[in-house]
């Protein structure tokens, strides 16, 4: 609110102290696990393990990215999430684009029944196990092609923020100007629409990207090759199997369980680092781009 | 939504969409790669629903296998850990939509009276980003803070003289853990939608409530939260409209043998009875189950908010 209030109240100035007071905490309560886990993952973790760091990093030692750097599985991992990324996003943003935007011009009469059929799979749908069935008939299961065209390569709900993107963006007028120009949709969306939408692809290459980085679920029902991978599946057993699950641990020699812990505790906090990096790095530069993309596709959702 | 109205067999409108399909050749060539991928991938699946009332022999398929009526779900519903896994399943989502449904609404009301923009940048930005970790990053950082040897709350704890609290492996925990790590994940990401209702706010609403010697908290009172309402309807109906529904994810994460009893939900029982132990039929009965009350309950709530608030989804 760009008002300023001449003559702020005592109640008003309470709030705001109150207000800010509470925000600055929110913060904290944000940004501390991300200076914990980045300290302790250069910190003695002998030191750690006895919970003597809490703030700023003790007795600074690169032992666990080293033992990381060894960690051969992790690097298949990583290796495997940039190539799902980097095939899968492409494939799931043609969907998203040439979905939108037909649905984005008034004139095409079977817009409504299209949005009828997308939509309907926001809400229903087969379930579990009959998509499995259908991905195993179809021969995906462990196949690198199924982390690319997964069930949920594209989001209907993308869909729709683009459209309205494209809907509140590009002008009729210069679609009238194309078409007296005998110009074509298609070359005119290729040449005209998407150089307009910037914002729209960045927005959406962000959300399949991180998506795609941060599949779990479907790496896990459909992948039982370790070869195929994606970073998340071996993340799991480094982070959480084997403090969890005791049942795991049982019947294991003791020293080769107190090994593994020793090396589970000295990388995790590492692990977790290098797993956010990618998203972290591209975060702030993509911000500014995703606010205004939720706020096109929350005016008129 | 918008509305369609097809009716065929009248000769006009079939013409009609004659003289589309011809001049739009290109807009509709535009749209079939999505719809074959989406018919093929959740329309495809529907037909393998016929399963719940089959019993499944992988040798015959889903369409030879043979017919038995509704005794998966006979068996389901008679089932000891059937009313454990809606204690939970109910449960989680309740809690949620008491706790976690009003957090972004909450932020989003206090972040529209910081005057200082920096600050309410900062704000914004580091609130958004847990959104994009990854859950097996966010389960990660949750054992490290929680476990009950070095968790530093529970060092917290030990140093305070108490005696440490195994979050990780009691029932009694685990609810709370899994929605209050919601809320740090999605409270920033959820206050997005509201913060974009409040800035389409009538500044002059709010000038004039200035002059008439408004506080800040009877602007609020008055006139954010009236002004965020029907966005408010909107996802609140959305969300019950997934009652049945918890995220798979998370809950597989958590859970171990020690919680179980808490932890326990719907898509993790799915999962386990149908990939694992392979009995589909009986895994896609309780799937079945679970989304048919969703539907339910998204129509129900949709109608009830449609007479009461006159805000609906269609």
């Amino acid at each position: 609110m760009s008002i300023v209030n001449k003559n702020p109240r005592i109640s008003d100035k309470i709030f705001d102290i109150c207000n800010y007071t509470f925000l600055s905490l929110v913060l904290v309560t944000f940004i501390y696990p991300l200076i914990f886990i980045i300290s302790a993952s250069i910190s003695n973790p002998d030191m750690v393990f006895r919970g003597e760091v809490w703030l700023l990093p003790k007795d600074i030692t690169w032992e666990g990215y080293q033992l990381i750097l060894d960690y051969k599985d992790i690097w298949t991992g990583y290796r495997n999430s940039l190539l799902y990324v980097f095939v899968g996003v492409p494939f799931s943003m043609f969907l998203t684009f040439t979905a939108a935007y037909p649905l984005s011009r008034k004139d095409f009469k079977a817009r409504n029944l299209i949005m009828y059929i997308y939509t309907f799979t926001m809400f229903f749908g087969g379930g579990l196990i009959p998509t499995y069935l259908l991905m195993r008939n179809l021969g995906l299961i462990n196949n690198f092609a199924c982390m690319v065209i997964l069930p949920s390569a594209v989001g209907v709900y993308n869909i729709i923020v683009t459209r309205t993107y494209f809907q509140t963006n590009i002008p009729t007028e210069l679609r009238d100007a194309a078409e007296i120009d005998g110009c074509n949709e298609i070359t005119f969306f290729v040449r005209v629409v998407l150089p307009l939408s910037p914002p729209i692809i960045a927005v959406m290459g962000l959300f399949y990207a991180v998506g795609k980085w941060n599949i779990f679920f479907e790496a896990l029902i459909y992948l039982t090759n370790r070869q195929l991978f994606p970073l998340q599946l071996i993340l799991r057993e480094i982070v959480t199997s084997a403090r969890m699950n005791p049942e795991l641990l049982e019947g294991m020699d003791p020293s080769v369980i107190e090994k593994l812990t020793r090396i589970t505790n000295s990388i995790k906090y590492g692990v977790i680092i290098i797993a956010s990096v990618p998203v972290l790095m591209a975060y702030p530069f993509l911000q500014r781009y995703f606010v205004k993309g939720i706020m096109v596709g929350a005016i008129k959702g | 939504m918008a509305k369609s109205a097809i009716v065929q067999g009248s000769p006009i409108k079939k013409s009609e969409w004659k003289k589309d399909f011809k001049r739009h050749k290109m807009l509709y060539l535009l749209s079939l790669p999505t719809l074959i991928f989406l018919i093929i991938f959740h329309y495809i699946p529907i037909y393998g629903i016929q399963l719940a009332f089959k019993d499944f022999f992988a040798m015959r398929g889903i369409w030879g296998s043979p017919w038995i009526g509704f005794e998966n779900f006979e068996r389901f519903f008679r089932s000891y850990y059937f009313w454990d896994l809606m204690k939970n399943t109910l449960g989680i989502n309740i809690y949620e939509l008491l706790v976690s449904f009003p957090a972004p609404i909450f932020l989003a009301i206090l972040l529209n009276e910081v005057t200082k923009s920096k600050f309410k940048k900062s704000v914004q930005m580091v609130t958004y980003a847990p959104h994009f970790i990854s859950t097996v990053v966010l389960v990660g950082i949750i054992s490290i803070f929680m476990s009950q040897e070095t968790g530093l709350i529970n060092v917290l704890i030990k140093s305070l003289g108490f005696e440490p609290i195994p979050f990780l492996t009691s029932a009694r925990w685990f609810k709370t853990i899994f929605v209050f790590s919601g809320i740090w994940q999605s409270v920033g990401w959820g206050s997005i939608i509201y913060m974009a209702t409040l800035t389409g706010i009538d500044p002059q609403t709010v000038e004039a409530a200035i002059v008439d010697g408004a506080t800040k908290l009877q602007r609020i009172w008055h006139i954010s939260i009236p002004g965020i309402m029907p966005t408010a309807t909107i996802l609140l109906i959305l969300k019950v409209g997934r009652i049945m529904g918890v995220g798979f994810e998370k809950v597989f994460l958590l859970q171990n043998p020690l919680n179980q009893s808490s932890s326990d939900v719907i898509s993790t029982f799915v999962y386990r009875v149908g990939l694992v132990g392979a009995d589909y039929s009986f895994a896609v009965s309780v799937g079945l189950f679970n989304s048919v009350i969703n539907c339910i309950m998204l129509v129900a709530v949709n109608a009830i908010s449609r007479r009461v608030s006159e805000t609906s989804l269609w």
